[in-house]
């Protein structure tokens, strides 16, 4: 616990420092990422110990405001989201160094690194807080900080507004939260979560609506569909660097409080199971469609996470069947696919994001069609960006697939054994999550595919050029994190055993017996993964050797005799997309702006096709602009006179005043 | 793992080739043809084998890489598939999730191999692979777990030594066979860029699916390529075979049995070939869809039963 307050300070210390310094005028920063670093190691050290079976560990502090007492605890639980979230925040800060490097002799540096530091701590913070005032305060902390993150930009129209609509939708979120956290003190009598466990909730219509309160406040975080409009506005928005923390760990904070909330809640009733099913089936399908039919290459992997987060929400909601039947197996598979998700995706979408990063950083551009032909300039990040884009598309080697085949194989044995009312979900499940795992393959093959094979589409393509090293090394490390976890699936997921424990609430023998049901297989996986690499290592050797003292020519691509290519007649994202595209059509409205050529001697012709965000469009616009119109009748109120608003806040006061005397009685 | 647990990885590594030729046999007897030798793959393979290579200046290493991992994943899969009441060489617990996967992972590969090229004719024939297996995945797992469900076991192994589903006293399984089954030959169909999906013998790149991906690859490349697609059709032959074949007692039989089905989904698929068109692309996505339906609902009636 030192460790942890230790690794707190060093990220406040490293805060200030970084944005006094920068007003002396040089830029540090190797000092932010250097706190970020030491900070990361501080805090590794004890959620490794925690998960390996230490004891857990409670600091509680007396904190001056109401109801709040600064009350932070290390569990497996927290102790499993806290390494992916200090190892991506040292690796993006290690990255951010040359990310930023472009900004230095423009503008402070200073603000970007303090909030980058705050939000690291904020993320720290509620993953440890067990005070519902504490957990709150951590919450804005994150929230704000990530704020003024994403609108670094700020002198671009599109990112204020993209700041905006995260900055109203997080708060809208936090209303929710709020709702939800003083229904839980009113009826327990106390703002500790470690109370909350012990009482649980007991009457079943208050848990149902406590529930659904966890579920749109912390959906909302992490991006449940249709929650999730603010993902692929702010994502793009951030720096990649940013991107990859918000993405890769930031929006894990909701999974983190809704497993948090389900520990308060006693055994849920059936429909909860369904209910996380439909959301998981819903965000995955619609993020993967969604992500299909972008052209901005952030925006894409923006709504890629949206697909994961709902890959891990089919993961809970396998596990709540399993608490509803009283299932360990369906428990520990479903949950500890989702938890082994959690972490899988916060390796490969963090190093997609820094791998879209280092393009935009190359070339200027992050249009995909504006692309091609990178893997010849940028071959390390073309390597890092196959790694992670296999990875994603749950593919075996590699990290994805072990996650996946958890989750799959909880649901296939549950579809096996059980009776209609789970193995019906399930069905639903393993079709969604095949689906899913297809549209995801079509989806990166167009991401990589286009970006960095190919001839080059645009200028932009002559000027890239490889990232230096502190960009290329958190993406390489990243990448032999997800080989790593491919490779040693049986240990890791071994290692989901005490993290599992705290959250079924089982005896370890039985978290024990059903975690190695599920080793067994995934052995077979990593000796097969193991024979894969060699069978290809052969196969290479027998074509060098076939082909020793053969003719081996270069030429062109065959074009059916045509001799001379341009790079305008590829297949572009748009084109490689558009069958799927256009069968979804109905559930994705893209719009197609075409002019056709006419005429005996037509001149250019042209088609665009963009995919607004048909929640934001269809849902929010509409209800946003309707809440406007109506509340424009205050706007009196607003007279921009500060003398006025001191009067309001007087008011205020003297009218709560007198309901606190309760005046009116006699 | 004992030694005749060898036997349906070496049939699968040997006869593999055999397949194509039984397929273009069957369309000639039906078009009044001679047709091509049966073992004219296993000539295309020799002479390839034999030859130099050329390549696009467009292409990369993963250009090269595509056929490799290609036929490693191909090959890798066919250690896990049984045959005959044989088990496979690898067998475990959910094992078809990694028969999936590495079918998965060829696709990828010979996708970005493809779009290595900068052609647009590969480009075209990249995107519809991916856009027709996206809607076949979810028909092939669903088959795959009323499979499950009906012989309680997770194994592809298990499933298909203890699936005796054509001797069995419960007339309602056969449908539920018979459904899965249909489902299982569009994906089989769909995977294998046969017609009514695709066409192997047009002569336009337009209208090609898996042809026109690997137009560019020659020599060593390409015989890894036909040599990978012709170890997918056969295991996903091997698929319906192990579903449908009765258990007889006598191993020699059963194996018999096994290759003797086997040529028949290959003779059942050149049928199809000649009495059908192509489907127009648009068009395809029912089929596939249907599938998926078909699937569905042999497991909703798989539920009544246990």
């Amino acid at each position: 616990m030192t460790m942890l307050l230790f690794a707190m300070a060093a990220l406040l210390a490293g805060a200030v420092a970084v944005l006094l310094l920068s007003r002396v005028g040089r830029n540090f920063s190797w000092l932010g990422a250097g706190a970020v670093v030491v900070a990361s190691v501080l805090g590794c050290i004890p959620a490794v110990h925690v998960l390996l079976g230490g004891p857990v560990e409670q600091f509680r502090f007396p904190w001056p405001v109401p109801f709040g007492e600064f009350f932070i605890e290390l569990d497996p639980l927290s102790a499993w989201f806290l390494l992916p979230t200090l190892l991506l925040s040292a690796l993006a800060a290690i990255y951010g160094i040359g990310y930023l490097r472009p900004w230095q002799d423009r503008r402070f540096l200073g603000p970007v690194w303090f909030f980058y530091l705050l939000l690291v701590l904020g993320m720290m913070l509620v993953l440890l807080a067990r005070n519902a005032v504490l957990f709150l305060f951590a919450w804005e902390l994150m929230a704000v900080s990530s704020f003024f993150l994403v609108t670094f930009e700020h002198e671009r129209q599109s990112v204020r507004e993209a700041g905006w609509i995260y900055f109203v939708a997080t708060h809208l979120g936090t209303a929710f939260l709020l709702a939800f956290f003083l229904l839980l003190a009113r009826e327990t009598g106390s703002m500790d979560f470690d109370v909350w466990a012990a009482k649980g909730i007991l009457t079943d219509g208050l848990a149902s609506v406590l529930f659904l309160l966890a579920i749109v406040g912390f959906g909302a975080k992490a991006g449940f569909m249709p929650l999730h409009v603010w993902l692929p506005e702010a994502h793009p928005a951030a720096p990649s660097h940013v991107s990859a923390l918000m993405s890769g760990v930031m929006i894990k904070t909701g999974i983190y409080g809704l497993m948090r909330a389900f520990t308060f809640l006693g055994t849920p009733p059936l429909w909860w199971g369904w209910l996380l099913i439909g959301i998981g089936l819903t965000s995955g399908v619609l993020g993967v469609l969604f992500a299909l039919a972008q052209h901005d290459l952030k925006r894409l992997l923006a709504y890629h996470s949206v697909e994961n987060i709902g890959i891990i929400a089919l993961g809970l909601g396998v596990g709540l069947l399993g608490m509803n039947t009283s299932s360990p197996m369906l428990m520990i598979l479903g949950f500890g696919g989702a938890l082994l998700h959690v972490v899988n995706h916060a390796l490969f979408k963090g190093l997609l994001f820094l791998g879209a990063g280092a393009v935009a950083h190359g070339t200027g551009t992050r249009e995909i069609d504006h692309l091609g032909g990178l893997l010849k300039r940028m071959p390390w990040t073309a390597a890092a960006f196959l790694i992670g884009a296999v990875a994603i598309s749950g593919l075996p080697p590699l990290n994805g697939f072990v996650s996946e085949f958890l989750i799959f194989f909880g649901a296939f044995k549950g579809g096996v054994s059980t009776g209609g009312e789970i193995a019906v979900p399930l069905l639903a499940l393993i079709a969604g999550l095949a689906l899913i795992g297809g549209l995801a393959v079509a989806c990166f093959t167009k991401a990589f595919g286009i970006v960095f094979l190919g001839e080059p589409r645009s200028e932009h393509v002559s000027r890239a050029h490889e990232t230096g090293w502190t960009m290329r090394l958190p993406m390489l490390l990243l990448a032999a994190g997800c080989i790593c976890i491919g490779l040693l699936a049986p240990i890791v997921v071994g290692a989901l055993q005490t993290v599992l424990e705290a959250v079924t609430a089982q005896q370890s023998e039985i978290v024990g017996k059903n975690l190695a049901d599920a080793t067994g297989p995934l052995t077979f996986v990593t000796i097969g993964a193991l024979a894969f690499l060699l069978l290809a290592a052969i196969l290479i050797l027998l074509r060098r050797r076939l082909l020793a003292n053969r003719r081996v020519d270069e030429s062109l691509t065959w074009g059916c005799g045509y001799p001379q290519p341009t790079a305008r007649v590829q297949y572009t994202a748009s084109s490689f997309a558009q069958p799927l595209t256009d069968l979804f059509r109905p559930l994705l409205g893209t719009k197609k702006i075409l002019s056709l050529p006419r005429g005996l001697f037509p001149p250019a012709a042209a088609l665009k096709t963009e995919t607004p965000d048909l929640s934001r469009e269809e849902m929010y616009r509409p209800m946003f602009e309707r809440a406007g119109a109506w509340l424009s009748r205050l706007r009196w109120l607003q007279q921009g006179k500060v003398q006025l608003y001191v009067l309001y806040i007087a008011v205020t006061l003297l009218l709560l005043l007198a309901w606190k005397f309760q005046i009116w009685k006699p | 793992m004992n030694a005749a647990s060898f036997i349906p990885l070496l049939l699968a590594l040997v006869l593999s080739p055999l397949m194509p030729g039984v397929i273009n046999r069957t369309k000639a007897l039906f078009a009044g043809r001679r047709g091509p030798p049966l073992l004219q793959t296993y000539f295309d393979l020799w002479k390839l084998l034999q030859k130099g290579a050329v390549y696009s200046r467009t292409t990369s290493w993963l250009f090269r890489a595509g056929p490799i991992i290609g036929l490693a994943a191909a090959l890798m899969a066919a250690t896990l598939m049984p045959l005959g009441h044989l088990p496979a060489l690898i067998a475990f617990p959910a094992d078809f999730l990694l028969f999936a996967g590495l079918l998965g992972l060829m696709r990828f590969f010979t996708v970005v191999a493809a779009l290595d090229t900068g052609s647009s004719f590969e480009g075209m024939g990249a995107s519809r692979e991916v856009f027709f297996s996206a809607l076949t995945e979810p028909a092939l797992f669903v088959a795959l777990l009323t499979l499950a469900r009906q012989t309680n076991s997770l194994s592809l192994s298990t499933m298909f030594a203890s699936s005796n589903w054509l001797s069995s006293s419960i007339p309602a399984l056969v449908p539920v066979l018979a459904l899965a089954v249909i489902a299982l030959m569009i994906v089989l169909l769909a995977e294998n860029a046969r017609i009514p999906v695709d066409d192997p013998n047009t002569h336009l790149e337009l209208t090609m699916i898996h042809e026109v991906m690997v137009l560019d690859h020659g020599g060593p490349d390409f015989a890894f390529i036909l040599y990978g697609a012709a170890l997918k059709f056969w295991l996903f032959a091997a698929l319906i075979v192990g579903m449908v074949l009765p258990e007889t007692g006598n191993v020699w039989l059963n194996l018999s049995l096994a290759v003797g089905g086997m040529l028949l989904v290959a003779v059942i698929v050149g049928v199809i070939e000649s009495i059908m068109a192509r489907l127009r692309l648009v068009v395809v996505p029912q089929l596939l869809v249907g599938a998926g339906a078909l699937a569905t609902m042999a497991f909703l009636l798989s539920l009544s039963l246990k």
